[in-house]
């Protein structure tokens, strides 16, 4: 029997939420270990690293890589996996544009260090001790990985063939990719996204539309929507308008506004930005003639009010892959 | 438009920072203002690099990110007054734009002073003179802006 091509699945910084979707092929994983020898994957399989150095290089045939890259560990993974991959593929928001990890670029490394491990009421450290990257221990040298300034998503490490969005990704959309690609389909060009749509995921919400101005903006707990029209016309920051589609606009479907995991649409550079230019554009403030700049600015302020974390809430999942990438130092 | 290099002379060596601002500009009114300065020959520093645009409400935040993104230290958006818009309410779109904008920057640690957006018409070059030269004496107090995704 000819040997099956090599399937790998590996996480850096991420929370396993990737591999669970996996799983949730459920009986198509069958299928998947019907067409690949699914060999290493540290959540589900007990293959160790080094069973992967010693295959000659370019042996496995896919591997998705979900995770961002925050420690050095990630990034030599990322550096052997790319090697020794014909396809790599960014699965998932982590590794495509930094995900929740990437968050933490609105701090520095030494703020987290602070925080996690110095200026804390839960903490006894009272010799102020940090992780090192090494430690001499009586039995001998001990190593752990260096924690690195800023979370990068993996393409800024590596190159990627192709990018699969989503916090996690949808079954489904997981499944036409694998179909794809066990039924040799001709595959777009290199670095595009697959499992996805090309729109927004408005473009799959069935809330009825009609007219964008907002008054006043609204958290989730501050009102009970209307389960038929758009969230965002009801004041909620519903992220779909700059969000890819693919996802089959779930969150919306059940009146939590879409949160952004699929990223930004074909051909959007920065979520955030086109997140803010929409909101930008369908606040209403009233007629502005005649008002002085100080009566203008005050009349958006208090009308943005309801934003209280704008960087949070529109880069939720892409803040690596952002234009700013993080905390200006 | 003819712009004419402001002298360095009595400026501290300290700040020989030549900060980098880019400037977008409404074709129909502040455009127009950039260009009477220049024809009434009205000095102002060179640090401003014009884009001209149909209407401050085509300034995407994206254009804005971008610039900071390849190395300008400051924007600037200079639009029709209120009310005065070619297209009605362009420029209020790209005020609120701005004004969100603004939140956005302080999370990114960007100084709100290296984002500026001010009303400048076809008339007012006077104006616009006054606030390309606060914008650059503004940005060489701030020093040259660092990002991660530069510095790394």
């Amino acid at each position: 029997m000819a040997q099956k091509p090599k399937l790998a699945m590996y996480w850096a910084s991420s929370c396993g939420g990737c591999e669970i979707a996996l799983v949730n092929l459920n009986e198509k994983l069958l299928d998947v270990d019907a067409h690949f020898d699914f060999m290493f994957c540290p959540c589900l399989l007990d293959t160790k690293i080094s069973d992967i150095e010693a295959l000659p290089d370019g042996s496995l045939a896919i591997t998705l890589f979900n995770g961002a890259i925050r420690t050095s560990e990630n990034e030599e993974m990322a550096h052997l996996l790319r090697r020794k991959s014909k396809l790599l593929i960014a699965f998932g928001s982590c590794s495509s544009k930094g995900g929740i990890p990437a968050l933490s670029n609105l701090s520095s490394k030494s703020d987290h260090f602070g925080t996690i491990y110095l200026d804390n009421v839960s903490l006894d450290n009272p010799q102020g001790i940090l992780p090192q990257t090494r430690t001499t221990a009586p039995e001998g040298e001990l190593e752990l990985p260096e924690f690195y300034e800023r979370v990068r998503h993996l393409a800024e490490i590596v190159e990627v063939d192709y990018f699969i969005p989503g916090c996690p990704p949808e079954p489904h959309q997981i499944w036409n990719v694998v179909e794809a690609l066990v039924q040799g389909a001709q595959l777009p060009p290199k670095g595009s996204t697959l499992g996805g749509g090309k729109s927004t995921v408005c473009n799959e919400c069935a809330h009825r539309k009609e007219n964008k101005t907002i008054k006043k903006f609204y958290r989730t707990y501050e009102i009970v929507p209307d389960r038929e029209r758009c969230l965002l016309e009801q004041g909620i920051v519903c992220m779909g308008i700059a969000t890819r589609d693919g996802c089959g606009a779930l969150c919306p479907q059940v009146n939590m506004p879409c949160t952004g995991c699929y990223g930004p649409p074909e051909g959007v550079l920065d979520q955030g930005a086109k997140m803010l230019s929409a909101l930008g554009s369908v606040l209403d403030i009233g007629s502005s003639k005649d008002l002085s700049d100080q009566q203008i600015s005050g009349r958006i302020d208090a009308a943005i009010e309801g934003l209280p974390d704008f960087a949070g809430t529109c880069y939720k999942y892409s803040l690596a892959a952002s234009l700013l990438g993080g905390k200006s130092r | 438009m003819t712009a004419q290099a402001m002298t360095n002379v009595g400026t501290p060596v300290s700040e020989s920072f030549e900060p980098k601002i880019v400037g977008f500009l409404c074709n129909w009114c502040s455009y127009a203002g950039a260009d009477k300065a220049g024809s009434s020959q009205t000095p102002y520093p060179p640090n401003v690099a014009v884009i001209r645009v149909m209407c401050s409400g085509r300034v995407d935040p994206q254009f804005i990110l971008d610039a900071f993104h390849k190395g300008a230290d400051g924007v600037m958006i200079l639009a029709c007054h209120p009310g005065d818009c070619h297209y009605k309410e362009g420029n209020q779109r790209a005020v609120q734009r701005y004004r969100i904008l603004l939140g956005l920057l302080e999370q990114f640690g960007i100084e709100k002073e290296r984002c500026k957006f001010d009303y400048v018409s076809a008339g007012e070059g006077e104006k616009f003179v006054r606030v390309i030269t606060e914008m650059v004496d503004t940005v060489k107090g701030l020093g040259p802006l660092t990002l991660p995704v530069r510095a790394y």
